[in-house]
């Protein structure tokens, strides 16, 4: 197959001149304790082909049935991407021969999901919301894992055999599908990205997935197409298959974009397709060729009655929902009082959790966002981890501060004792203790320090006492070299004037 | 001593009880009987003598040590080989499963062990249980008792034979369009296939999903009401199973044999009698109508008037659901495996290859129409129409049954036919299913009671049909009809066989 590729637009041309339209296929792993249709275990990185059944393998005679908790965590998917919940909808088969599908059919949902017609508000960096339409989100079952072992890169072209693994066949899968996204403009791919964010937080708010992207918890099919005016009817678009990174989703549409105006500039028209994301380059390029049309033959499944959730079971399940991450954010906002830039720059650097959590362990919101998006962003930034990666909790964090507060340390200490703590030194506390960086308040071994000094600045001290104050500092100072800035300066001062008299 | 094969499974299994003979003994007995016939009418595919005999010896050793057993403790049985048995062979006819070893028991299985029944091995039958021959089968054609040059029906020809020539009390059959009851027809056994749900299928190797019931095979009326009341009731593993228990069946038999059907309103169904029925079949088939009338039911005519289409959406349906559930035969995880001979042996070239060699001419035929059926364009006119069928015969049959209890006809048109006299013809071989295909489609329980000799010497048999869930309704006039017959004939129907061995 041979298809010119002209050179990409830049970016900026592109989103001038056409309007982009996304579509998002998105499909999470459901955290339930046993697969779909049988009671395997699933647990992520169990020995290959240890999580199986009769059913999972697909051998003769066996027979699905519903995993009720999987329907359960559908149905609250679809109630917090504000879905309608069907009375009544059935599974079917979609057939087609492929040795990572045991039964040679997928069994899933087609034209009956569980949940439809829903919309996600999903909030840009700078605060821009942006609403998502919600088509539907229908249950199914996952396929296996196929290893192509002997070719190049794991591919299986040239590869010499394949082996199989059945653990994931069958685990419970959601896939959520989004109406058109229109009205993004250049901001498409801020919006996508956003977008698989934003249901990665509800996804782990609910409780229903780990939803680990590098795990393949979740996994994005990025759709574009390109038109000329947001007037114009849908152009062709391209489906770009499990981009999987939020980052991945954003340049995935981004490449598209330039790619696809491209050859629209050129005058030639986009071929609908799959295609593949490279991370390296951030490219995309096309999948499996399909010489006809695929044809799935979807059909019921005869083997399954159909779910029907009572109307008072999804009315417990709606009244049991947890807070979402977007309604959290407003309440905190609120609660904290911190202003509009300040939040949004908490969000971005996902220091949301941390700094409640810190707040839940005593300290105020105000400290707890200086420590998390100062002096532990910084180290963050430097050790190159995300900040909830650091060796320190937010309850250490709260009890550093209470350290502060109660004047025990100062600032300055605070930070060796942070030192420790990252260290693995233990707590606050017993840094404090094994490092002796309690803030001396026994005047005594000050008073020491203090006369020691003034004996050595016998100058200072006449200054002083002739009236002007101003060289005290030179004094205080020393002293507090002395004690290896762990005095009181406050105190220290008190001292050595009421010493000099 | 008396020959234990000729007791029923209810007389022997009181033999049993009252010690006068051991479960050894009585399945050597069937063991011996086996090896001496079943070379004539090769009803097994697959004899298990050592499994056999230490059932039958644990049963005896819990016999003796007093301990409470099942009423068919010890009484042996055969299991049609579309039924998967854990460490037994279980090829459902065909070369693509010969060699594999199943894992796993099928649910009725488990209770067949449970109870103690030991199993003598595995019937012949139509691959996939595709035929009404036995004739389809990968391993050679099973003869009908009667005649050796006649078939014994299908596709549960093995089990109906084995029972016929006394290889057997008890047997297991499966029935998706007939399977049990034409071979009982023309073997002169009994064939009961239960209520769509009142058996769990889990462990059948299925056909077609809606329309595949397991149930038993049986001389007597009163050996099936106590086989199926022990294979029947909700199983959580098929979610098509029925949650509810079974009506008491055993004692609807036990009732009905006392012959007093007062009361009792009987429907012949219009479309089921006239054209196309042997003169011999429709003069056993009133007859019968007259006994019933002796024992005080009132004969009524019921007209369906979409069973004329059922045989059109029967072979839509079951090929559509078959294509589908053979999908899995493959070569990737069990059975036969066949590479191919030149070009690139490729997953996809290994599954066309192995389901090429492995699949006989008339499974073949299934899977394409079946595929065919399924096809975007021809969904709604095929698979579509044909659910519509469905959809009216079900109405036809609860406007049948408001005015009558039980639905009457000739099980099959025509007494068994001779070996290879419809192989070239599969139209006259789908048309030996008109009178049972009905009820598969419907979901209602159905009975085939041996009602006597035709002209050309060859038993018959009376069909009834209850609504769903009412199989005791079967078991009452099945027996009532059973006990008047015997009075007339003097002796059971199968004493006039010929003695094989």
């Amino acid at each position: 197959m041979t298809t010119t590729t002209p050179a990409l637009v830049s970016y900026d041309d592109a989103v001038r001149r056409y309007d982009p339209v996304i579509g998002i296929e998105v499909h999470v792993e459901l955290g339930t304790r046993t697969k779909m249709f049988c009671p395997a275990e699933q647990s992520f990185g169990a020995e290959p082909n240890t999580q199986t059944t009769p059913v999972s393998l697909g051998l003769p005679g066996a027979l699905p049935v519903v995993n009720g908790t999987a329907v359960e965590y559908a149905i609250r998917i679809g109630l917090a991407l504000n879905c309608q919940i069907a009375e009544s909808c059935r599974f079917a088969r979609k057939n087609y021969f492929y040795p990572d599908v045991p039964k040679n059919f997928q069994t899933s949902q087609y034209d009956e999901p569980i949940a439809y017609e829903g919309w996600l508000d999903v909030e840009l960096e700078d605060g821009t919301v942006h609403r998502v339409e919600i088509e539907r989100a229908h249950m199914e079952e996952d396929a296996g894992k196929n290893t192509h072992v002997g070719g190049s890169a794991g591919r299986i072209h040239g590869a010499e055999y394949s082996l199989v693994d059945y653990n994931r066949a069958g685990v419970p899968l959601v896939e959520i599908v989004t109406k058109p996204i229109t009205g993004a403009g250049e901001r498409a791919p801020e919006v996508a990205r956003a977008y698989v964010q934003a249901l990665r937080d509800i996804f782990r708010v609910l409780d229903v997935s780990e939803a680990r992207m590098e795990r393949g918890n979740v996994r994005a099919d990025v759709n574009l197409s390109l038109r000329a005016t947001p007037d114009s009817p849908l152009g062709t678009r391209t489906e770009t298959k499990n981009v999987n990174s939020f980052r991945s989703v954003e340049r995935a549409v981004r490449y598209e974009i330039s790619r696809q105006a491209a050859i629209l500039d050129a005058g030639e028209t986009v071929i609908q397709e799959t295609r593949h994301f490279h991370e390296e380059d951030g490219s995309t390029s096309p999948g499996r060729v399909k010489s006809d049309a695929e044809d799935y033959r979807y059909f019921p499944e005869p083997d399954l009655v159909p779910v029907a959730p009572s109307r008072e079971w999804v009315e417990e399940i709606r009244a049991t929902l947890p807070e979402l991450p977007q309604a959290r954010r407003r309440r905190l906002h609120d609660e904290w009082g911190f202003a509009d830039a300040e939040m949004r720059d908490v969000v971005n650097a996902g220091a949301l959790d941390l700094i409640e959590a810190t707040v839940a362990a005593g300290a105020t919101p105000a400290a707890a966002r200086k420590w998390w998006m100062g002096e532990l962003a910084r180290r963050a930034k430097q050790d190159e981890v995300e900040l909830a990666d650091l060796a320190i909790t937010p309850a250490q964090i709260g009890e550093l501060q209470r350290l502060v507060d109660s004047g025990r340390i100062n600032d300055k200490i605070a930070r060796q004792v942070l030192d420790g703590v990252l260290a693995g030194e233990g707590d606050p506390e017993a840094v404090v203790v094994a490092r002796g960086l309690e803030v001396v308040s026994d005047d005594g071994p000050l008073l020491e320090a203090i006369d020691a000094a003034l004996a050595a600045q016998p100058d200072i001290v006449e200054k002083v006492r002739g009236g002007n104050q101003g060289p005290v500092g030179a004094i205080i100072g020393a002293v507090m070299k002395a004690t290896k800035g762990q005095a009181d300066a406050k105190r220290v001062r008190e001292l050595v004037l009421e010493r000099i008299g | 001593m008396t020959d234990l094969t000729r007791l029923s499974a209810a007389e022997l299994a009181e033999t049993l009880a009252r010690k006068e003979a051991s479960s050894v003994e009585a399945t050597r007995a069937h063991l011996d009987r086996i090896a001496a016939v079943d070379g004539d009418v090769h009803a097994f595919l697959h004899v298990s003598s050592d499994d056999a005999l230490a059932t039958a010896a644990d049963v005896d050793a819990r016999r003796a040590a007093g301990e409470e057993l099942h009423p068919l403790a010890g009484v042996p049985i055969a299991v049609k080989d579309v039924v998967v048995t854990k460490g037994l062979p279980s090829t459902a006819g065909s070369k693509i499963l010969e060699g594999w070893i199943p894992p796993y028991d099928a649910t009725l299985v488990e209770k067949i062990r449970a109870a103690g029944l030991p199993i003598l091995g595995k019937t012949n039958m139509d691959e996939f249980a595709m035929g009404s021959s036995t004739e389809h089968s990968a391993f050679g054609n099973t003869h009908n008792p009667w005649d050796l040059d006649r078939i014994p029906g299908g596709s549960g020809g093995g089990s109906a034979a084995a029972v016929a020539a006394f290889e057997a009390p008890l047997a297991i059959g499966t029935d998706t369009g007939g399977s049990i009851r034409q071979p009982g027809a023309v073997t002169g056994t009994v064939g009961v296939k239960p209520t769509y749900g009142g058996v769990s299928r889990y462990g059948l190797i299925a056909m077609a999903s809606s329309l595949d019931q397991a149930g038993p095979v049986t001389r007597t009326v009163l050996d099936s009401a106590l086989l199926h009341e022990l294979i029947g009731g909700h199983d959580p593993r098929d979610s098509t199973s029925i949650p509810e228990p079974l009506p008491p069946l055993v004692e609807a038999a036990r009732q009905g044999a006392l012959g007093d059907l007062s009361g009792l309103k009987v429907g012949v169904v219009t479309q089921l009698q006239g054209e196309g029925y042997q003169p011999g079949v429709l003069a056993r088939f009133h007859e019968s109508l007259e006994l019933l009338t002796k024992a005080g039911a009132e004969v009524v005519e019921v007209s369906c008037p979409s069973f004329d289409y059922a045989l059109a959406a029967y072979y839509l349906i079951m090929p559509a659901e078959a294509s589908s559930n053979l999908a899995k035969f493959d070569g990737m995880r069990f059975g036969l495996r066949v590479e191919p001979t030149d070009g690139p042996v490729t997953a996809e070239r290994v599954m066309a290859a192995t389901r090429g060699a492995g699949f006989g001419d008339e499974v073949k035929r299934r899977v394409v129409l079946g595929t065919y059926a399924l096809s975007a364009g021809y969904y709604d006119a095929y698979y579509g129409s044909a659910q519509k069928v469905r959809t009216l015969i079900q109405r036809d049959f609860d406007a049948a049954f408001a005015q009558a209890d039980v639905l009457v006809s000739p099980t099959a048109p025509t007494t068994a036919f001779k070996l290879g006299e419809k192989l070239d013809d599969p139209l006259a071989m789908y048309l030996n299913d008109v009178a049972t295909i009905p009820a598969n489609l419907a979901g209602v329980p159905g009975i085939s009671v041996p009602n006597g000799l035709s002209d050309d010497g060859l038993p018959v048999g009376f069909q009834i049909l209850a609504p769903a869930k009412a199989d005791d309704r079967l078991y009452r006039v099945g027996a009532a009809l059973e006990s008047a017959l015997e009075s007339t004939w003097g002796a059971p129907l199968l004493d006039s066989a010929p003695r094989l061995g």
